[in-house]
C-alpha cells in the first residue's frame, strides 16, 4: 500500500498516470494481490484500533494470571473460583461459613464477633477474580451476613506473558509499531535509496565513486553507537528508532538501484532520449527509475522484515521501544526464550508476523507484474 | 579495468580513515566506559585503571595515539579481554567466521539461484508457489528462532548433531550454524533471482534469442540468468561482507568463537579498541566486496562501463 | 518452520554419516574430561585484574591460596599447613607446606605471596579489587601512591613462614584470603613475561590444574597439574571451561550431554526444567541481595516515611515466585541469611503482615508525609535484562496500588552503570550486590556516607557511620555482630535502599558429576569432584 502512494509521487506526469491506471487495472485482476491488500489493510486497522476495543489494556497486569496459556475458555477456571474466594475472605479476618458459586456469582456466609465492617469487601474486590463485592442479608446486630461478589470472567485468547499481561492486545500494539517501522523503512528506501542509487549510477564516474564511498562509510560505522548516542542525547523515543532504522535501511536499496541503473543507462532508448536532448532528471524519471521498479519492489518486500527484526535487536540490547510498549520483533524474541514451557508467547506473534509478510510478498509480486514497463 | 581497480583500492584509504575518525569520536561521546560494571569500582582504583590505559589523557591525544599505532598495524590491547590484543582476537576469530560465512554464502547462492530460476521458469505453477512460500517463511522466521529450534531438534531430541560448540571446526559442528545462516539468504536470493529472471525472460534480447529458435536451455542459461544475476550480485556485496564477518545471534546461540559477537560485546562493554578493530575489519570487507560486485557487473553485462 | 526443518533434515542426515568424532577435541584417550559451563569468558587470567564470579571459578582451579575452600566452602589448609593469630588479632603467621610446588616444579615459597600481595596494591597494577586487602597494614596507602609497595605488612620470615600484619583486628581475614586476590604468583615468570605471563605457554600456576589453551568465546582448557601436592586425589584430568552468554544454549548442551554442569539456568524455561530436570537443578541460597536504592537527596524521597511506604507496598513473594519463577528468595532484610560472623539479620517489621494491611499502612504513611493519592510520581530505572524489566514493571504496578504514579525507564548496561556511579538524577533504581566474603561488613559498608562508589542513594547518616567504624575496631565477634545488627536495623528504619530479593546460585549439575556440593558461597573447585560413568 505504501508503495502505491509513492509510485504516484515519482511518476506524476501524464504518461505516469496512464501507466498507473494501467497498472491498477492489471493489479485488480490479480486475486492474490487483492487479498493481500485486504489482509494488510485489516492488519493496519487491527494495529491502530484493536487495542482500543480490547478488554485488556496492553500494559494492564493481572497478577493472578501470570503466564496463563492461550485459551478460548474464560478465566478463572471453575475449580479455581472457590479457593480464590476463600483466600480473599480469609484476608478479611472473618469467620467463613458455607461458600457457594452459582453462575457468575460467588456467595459466602460470614460472621464475626464484632459488627462486620462494610469495608472488608475491598479484600474481595482487590482480587482480579471478583468485582462488585457487597454484603447482603446483614443481621440486625451486624455480626453475620453474606458476602456476595460477581466473578469476573476474563478471556486471554493468546494467553498472558510473564507479567500477566494480555498477549493478544500486546500483539496488536506490536502490529502497530512493527508496521510503522516497516512503512518507514520502505519509505526511506524508496525515496532516498532509489533516488540516490539512480543518480549515482546514472551520473557515473567520479560522482558515482564518491557517492558510493559515502554508502560504504555508513555501512561500516558502528550503528549501535549511533543509536546509543541518539538515545542518550535525546532520550529514548519512537522517533529515534525510526531515524536509526531509516538511516541504515536505504543503503542496500541504493546499491541495487545503482547497479540496475548502470545497465539501463546503456540501453538504446536512454541513448535515444539523450540524443534528443532530454535532461538528465527527465531521463532518470521517465526511463531509469521506472525500469528499476521490478527489483525495487521485490526488495522492498524483503526489507520490511529486515527492518522489523532490526528493531527487535535494538530492543534486545535495551535501545529499542521503551517497555511496556512492544513490537512484533520484541514479542517474538521474548517468545523464542519461552519456546519451551510457554509456547503461546512465541506462536501467536510469529503467526501474525508471518501473515503480514506473506501478504506483503504477494502484493509485491502483484505490483511488480502490474508495473512492469516491458509488459505495457 | 586494472587502473579502475587500482583507483578504487587507493580510494579505500581515505574511506577507512574517515570511518575510523567518526567511529572513534562517536564511541567516546557515548556515556560509560570499559570499567563501568555491575559492581562499581572504588573511585581511586578507577583512577589507577584509567591511567594504566591512557584513558585519563585528553581525547585528541588518545586519538593521535590510536592513529599512530594503527599506522603500524597495531589495533591496541582489548579492554574487556585483556590477555589478548585486538589483532590476536581477529587472528583466532576471523578464520572461524569466514569459514562459516563462506559455507553459508555458497550454499545460499547455489540453492537460492537454482530455486529462484526454477520458480521463474514455472511462474504461477505449484513449484513457483512452493518456492515463494518457503522463501517467505525463511525470511519471516528470524534466526533467533531458527537457531534454538534446530539445536533443540537435531542436538537434543534426535542427538544427531552437537547442540552447540565449535569442536575445533569439525564438520558436524558446522552444519546447524551454517544452515541457520544460509536459510534466510537462500530465501532472499531465491526471491531476487525469481523476480529478475521473470523480468529478463520478457526482455527483448531473450525474446530475440527465442525467436531465433535457440534451445530453452541456452536462452535461460546464458541470456536470462546472466541478466537476472545483476540484482542478486548487488545484494550479495554487502551481504557477503556481513556473513563473512560473523553473526551475533548465530555465534551466541551455538557458542561459536567467531568475530560476530565482538561488535556487540565490544559496543556494550565499551571495549573501544575492539569496536574500532571490528569497524575497520567490516569496512575493509564492505569495500572489497563492493569492488568485486562492481567488477562482476561489468563482466555480467558488457554494456556496463566505469569511466 | 516445518519446511525448513525438512530441508535441513536431509542435509543433516547426509552429513552425520561423514563425520562422527567424539566431542572433546583436546582430550586424549582414557582421560577424564569435565566440560564445565561458565557464565562468560574471564576479562583476563591475571587474577589481580579479575573481579567476577566466573573468573573466581577459573582461578580456584589454577591456583591454591594460603587457605582454600573445600567442596562445602569450609576453610581448610591450602599452601599453608597451619597458622596462628596474635592475641590482639592483628598478626597472622602462616606456615607453608613443604611439598607445595608450581607447575614447573619450583617450590612455592612465602616470597611468592609477598610478591603477589605487593603487586596487588601497586597502583601500576591498577587492580580493581585491591581494596579487598585494605585490612592489611599500609595496603590502602600504597594503593593510593602514598607509600612504597615494600612497606606492605606482608613479610617472608623464611621460605616457609609468612607473616601478615593487619591495620586492626579483622575477624573475616581468612575468608578474605580465599578470594582470588589472595592467590600467589610465580615471580620469575611474571617478571620475565610481563603482561604476557597469562598466555598458555608462559603461565605457571600452583593449583590442581594448569592452563593448556584459551580460545576466546570457545573454551579454556585446563589439564591436571602433576606437581600439585594433592595430585593423587585429583580425579578429573581435563577441565574445559565453556562460556555461555546465552543460558538457554547451556541448557540445550546439558540435555545433549555435552556439558556436565551449567553455572546458570534460563528462568523462562523453569517450568520445563522442573518437570524434566528436577534432579539436576540446584537452586541454592547465595550471598547476594537484589535491592532498590532510592535517591535520598531528592526532596520528595528524603522523607523516610515515603521510602518505607514504597517498601511496604512491594509484594516480594509475588516477585520471587511469579516473576523469578522461584529462582530468587523474597527478603525483608539487607544482609543475606546464613552469612558468617552474624546470626539472623535484622528484618523489616511488616515482613509477616498481610499485603492488603501493608498497603493500608503505606497509604497512611504517605498521607502523613503529605502525599495523597496520585500526588507522588516516581521513575523506576533499570538496566536491560528481561527479568529486570519484568521485576520493575511489576513493582511499578504495586506502587500504583498505594497511589504512587510509577513509570519505568530502561537503560543500556554501561550507560546505566555510569549513570549510577556519577550520581545520576534517578528516583529509584535497581542494584545487586554479591558478597566477596562471608561477613556482614561486606554488605553494610555499601551505605557508608563516604562510600561514593556504592552509595547510590547518597544516604548520609552519622549514627550509621559511627556504628560501622565501631564495628571495625571491635575484636569480640559477638559484640561486633551486635553492633552491625544495630547498623542494619537503622538501615531498615530509614530504607535508603529497599531490599527485595536474595539471589540464589542456580546451576544444572549432571548426576554423573560426583562431589558438587551446594554451598552458600557457590564455590565448586574441580579438584573435589569426579565423574562416574
Amino acid at each position: 500500500m505504501t508503495d502505491i502512494s509513492l509510485e504516484t509521487d515519482v511518476l506524476e506526469n501524464g504518461q505516469g498516470r496512464s501507466l498507473w491506471q494501467d497498472a491498477w487495472s492489471r493489479l485488480k485482476r490479480n486475486k492474490a494481490a487483492i487479498v493481500s491488500m485486504l489482509v494488510l489493510a485489516a492488519m493496519a486497522l487491527i494495529g491502530i484500533f484493536g487495542p482500543m476495543f480490547s478488554p485488556h489494556p496492553y500494559d494492564r497486569i493481572y497478577p493472578q494470571y501470570v503466564r496463563a496459556p492461550a485459551s478460548f475458555e474464560a478465566y478463572p477456571r471453575a475449580d479455581n473460583i472457590l479457593p480464590a474466594f476463600e483466600s480473599a475472605l480469609a484476608r478479611a479476618r472473618v469467620d467463613i461459613g458455607e461458600v457457594t458459586v452459582e453462575g457468575s456469582q460467588a456467595r459466602a456466609a460470614i460472621s464475626d464477633d464484632e459488627p462486620i465492617d462494610e469495608r472488608i469487601t475491598r479484600y474481595v474486590d482487590r482480587s482480579d477474580l471478583f468485582s462488585n463485592a457487597r454484603i447482603e442479608n446483614l443481621s440486625a446486630d451486624g455480626m453475620t451476613g453474606e458476602m456476595v461478589a460477581d466473578v469476573q470472567r476474563l478471556r486471554f485468547l493468546f494467553g498472558t506473558d510473564a507479567n500477566g499481561r494480555d498477549v493478544l492486545t500486546r500483539t496488536m500494539i506490536g502490529i502497530r509499531i512493527s508496521l510503522a517501522i516497516g512503512l518507514l523503512a520502505s519509505m526511506m528506501a524508496l525515496l532516498l535509496g532509489v533516488t540516490y542509487g539512480a543518480v549515482s549510477g546514472y551520473l557515473g564516474g567520479r560522482v558515482d565513486n564518491v557517492m558510493m564511498r559515502f554508502v560504504d562509510i555508513l555501512y561500516s560505522l558502528p550503528f549501535i553507537f549511533f543509536v546509543i548516542l541518539l538515545v542518550v542525547f535525546f532520550g529514548r523515543s519512537f522517533v529515534l528508532i525510526f531515524i536509526a532504522i531509516g538511516c541504515t535501511e536505504w543503503l542496500d536499496m541504493a546499491r541495487i538501484v545503482r547497479g540496475q541503473t548502470l545497465t539501463i543507462k546503456r540501453q538504446e532508448y536512454v541513448e535515444a532520449a539523450q540524443a534528443m536532448g532530454v535532461t538528465s532528471w527527465g531521463i532518470l524519471r521517465r526511463h531509469v527509475i521506472p525500469n528499476t521498479l521490478g527489483p525495487v519492489i521485490v526488495f522492498v518486500t524483503l526489507l520490511v522484515p529486515k527492518a522489523i527484526l532490526l528493531e527487535s535487536l535494538l530492543s534486545f540490547l535495551g535501545l529499542g521501544v521503551q517497555p511496556p510498549l512492544t513490537s512484533l520483533g520484541l514479542l517474538i524474541s521474548d517468545g523464542a526464550a519461552n519456546m519451551r514451557g510457554a509456547s503461546w508467547l512465541l506462536i501467536y506473534p510469529a503467526i501474525t508476523l508471518t501473515i503480514i509478510l506473506f501478504a506483503l510478498n504477494f502484493l509485491g509480486d502483484g505490483l511488480r507484474d502490474a508495473l512492469d514497463p516491458k509488459d505495457r | 579495468m586494472l587502473a579502475y581497480v587500482f583507483r578504487r583500492l587507493l580510494s579505500a584509504i581515505p574511506t577507512v580513515f574517515i570511518i575510523v575518525t567518526i567511529a572513534f569520536f562517536m564511541m567516546r561521546i557515548a556515556p560509560g566506559g570499559p570499567f563501568d560494571l555491575e559492581r562499581p569500582l572504588d573511585p581511586l582504583i578507577m583512577e589507577n585503571i584509567n591511567r594504566a590505559y591512557n584513558l585519563d589523557k585528553p581525547i585528541w591525544q588518545q586519538y593521535l595515539l590510536y592513529l599512530g599505532n594503527l599506522a603500524q598495524g597495531d589495533l591496541g590491547p582489548s579492554f574487556t579481554r585483556r590477555d589478548f590484543s585486538v589483532v590476536d582476537l581477529f587472528r583466532t576469530g576471523l578464520p572461524v567466521s569466514i569459514q562459516l560465512g563462506a559455507m553459508a554464502l555458497s550454499l545460499a547462492l547455489v540453492i537460492g539461484t537454482f530455486l529462484g530460476a526454477l520458480a521463474a521458469l514455472r511462474q504461477n505453477s505449484w513449484v513457483d508457489y512452493m518456492v515463494v512460500g518457503t522463501a517467505t517463511l525463511g525470511i519471516t522466521i528470524p534466526p533467533f528462532v531458527i537457531a534454538p529450534v534446530l539445536s533443540l531438534f537435531f542436538g537434543v531430541m534426535l542427538g544427531w548433531l552437537p547442540a552447540g560448540g565449535w569442536g575445533g571446526g569439525q564438520l558436524r559442528y558446522l552444519i546447524l550454524p551454517v544452515a541457520t545462516l544460509a536459510l534466510p539468504q537462500i530465501a532472499i536470493i531465491a526471491r531476487l533471482t525469481r523476480g529478475a529472471t521473470i523480468e529478463a525472460l520478457r526482455s527483448n534480447h531473450v525474446r530475440t534469442a527465442r525467436a531465433y529458435g535457440l534451445p530453452q536451455r541456452v536462452v535461460v542459461g546464458t541470456h536470462a540468468l546472466r541478466a537476472a544475476m545483476l540484482p542478486v550480485v548487488s545484494y550479495l556485496g554487502p551481504t557477503a561482507a556481513a556473513l563473512l564477518t560473523g553473526s551475533v545471534v548465530v555465534e551466541t546461540i551455538f557458542g561459536i568463537p567467531g568475530i560476530g559477537r565482538y561488535f556487540v560485546q565490544g559496543a556494550l562493554g565499551r571495549d573501544y579498541t575492539l569496536v574500532m578493530g571490528t569497524v575497520i575489519v567490516i569496512a575493509m570487507f564492505v569495500i572489497v566486496f563492493n569492488l568485486i560486485v562492481d567488477i562482476l557487473y561489468a563482466w555480467l553485462d558488457p554494456r556496463v562501463r566505469y569511466d | 518452520m516445518l519446511r525448513n526443518l525438512l530441508n535441513t533434515t536431509m542435509l543433516a542426515s547426509a552429513m552425520t554419516m561423514t563425520a562422527s568424532l567424539p566431542m572433546p577435541a583436546f582430550a586424549q584417550d582414557g582421560e577424564v574430561v569435565y566440560n564445565r559451563g561458565n557464565d562468560t569468558d574471564p576479562s583476563t587470567l591475571d587474577h589481580h585484574l579479575t573481579s567476577t564470579v566466573a573468573e573466581g571459578h577459573l582461578m580456584r582451579d589454577l591456583y591454591e591460596g594460603l587457605v582454600v575452600q573445600d567442596a562445602t566452602a569450609e576453610i581448610v589448609p591450602g599452601v599453608a599447613e597451619e597458622w596462628e593469630m596474635s592475641e590482639d588479632g592483628t598478626v597472622y603467621t602462616f606456615h607453608l607446606r613443604e611439598d607445595a610446588k608450581w607447575s614447573n616444579g619450583d617450590p612455592v615459597t612465602a616470597n611468592d605471596f609477598v610478591f603477589a600481595y605487593r603487586r596487588l596494591q601497586d597502583p601500576e597494577t591498577a587492580a580493581p579489587y585491591a581494596n579487598i586487602h585494605y585490612p592489611i597494614k599500609n595496603a590502602e596507602a600504597i594503593n593510593n601512591s602514598e607509600m612504597d609497595p615494600e612497606e606492605l605488612g606482608v613479610v617472608a620470615i623464611d621460605d616457609r613462614t609468612l607473616e601478615i600484619t593487619l591495620e586492626g583486628p579483622t575477624p573475616y581475614f581468612l575468608e578474605l584470603l580465599t578470594h582470588q586476590t589472595g592467590l600467589p604468583l610465580h615471580q620469575a615468570s611474571v617478571e620475565e613475561h610481563g603482561a604476557d605471563y597469562t598466555s598458555p605457554d608462559n603461565m605457571v600456576t600452583n593449583g590442581a590444574y594448569m592452563l593448556e589453551s584459551f580460545t576466546p568465546n570457545d573454551m579454556i582448557v585446563m589439564r591436571k597439574n602433576p606437581e600439585f601436592h594433592d595430585a593423587d586425589n585429583v580425579a578429573i584430568d581435563v577441565v574445559n571451561y565453556i562460556p555461555f552468554e546465552d543460558r538457554a544454549t547451556c541448557l540445550r548442551r546439558f540435555e545433549a550431554d555435552e556439558v556436565l554442569s551449567c553455572s546458570d539456568i534460563p528462568l523462562e524455561q523453569m517450568d520445563y526444567m522442573e518437570e524434566n530436570l528436577a534432579d539436576s537443578m540446584r537452586i541454592v541460597p547465595y550471598l547476594g541481595t537484589y535491592y532498590l536504592p532510592v535517591k535520598t537527596t531528592k526532596e520528595e524521597l528524603s522523607d523516610p516515611r515515603v521510602r518505607q511506604a514504597m517498601s511496604m507496598a512491594i509484594d516480594r513473594e509475588f516477585l520471587a515466585e511469579e516473576i523469578w519463577q522461584g529462582a530468587m528468595v523474597p527478603t525483608h532484610s539487607f544482609v543475606p541469611e546464613g552469612i558468617g560472623n552474624y546470626g539472623e539479620p535484622a528484618v523489616l517489621p511488616y515482613a509477616e503482615d498481610d499485603m492488603l494491611d501493608r498497603e493500608d499502612a503505606a497509604i497512611a504513611l504517605l498521607e502523613e508525609a503529605g502525599f495523597g493519592e496520585g500526588e507522588l510520581s516516581v521513575e523506576l530505572r533499570y538496566n536491560t535484562s528481561e527479568n529486570n524489566a519484568n521485576t520493575m514493571t511489576a513493582i511499578a504496578d504495586m506502587l500504583g496500588n498505594i497511589g504512587i504514579n510509577a513509570t519505568t525507564v530502561e537503560m543500556e548496561g554501561a550507560t546505566y552503570f555510569d549513570y549510577l556511579r556519577s550520581d545520576g538524577e534517578f528516583d529509584v533504581v535497581r542494584a545487586g550486590w554479591i558478597g566477596d566474603y562471608s561477613d556482614p561488613q561486606n554488605f553494610l559498608f555499601l551505605h557508608e556516607s563516604d562510600n561514593l562508589g556504592f552509595n547510590y542513594s547518597r544516604w548520609e547518616n552519622e549514627e550509621y557511620d559511627q556504628l560501622m567504624s565501631d564495628a571495625e575496631s571491635e575484636t569480640d565477634l559477638d559484640a561486633r555482630a551486635e553492633i552491625l545488627k544495630q547498623a542494619e536495623t537503622l538501615l531498615l528504619e530509614e530504607v535508603p535502599v529497599i531490599p527485595i530479593l536474595y539471589y540464589t546460585a542456580n546451576s544444572l549439575v549432571s548426576d554423573k558429576l560426583v562431589g558438587w556440593e551446594d554451598n552458600i558461597m557457590n564455590v565448586h573447585g574441580t579438584r573435589w569432584m569426579s565423574i562416574s560413568q
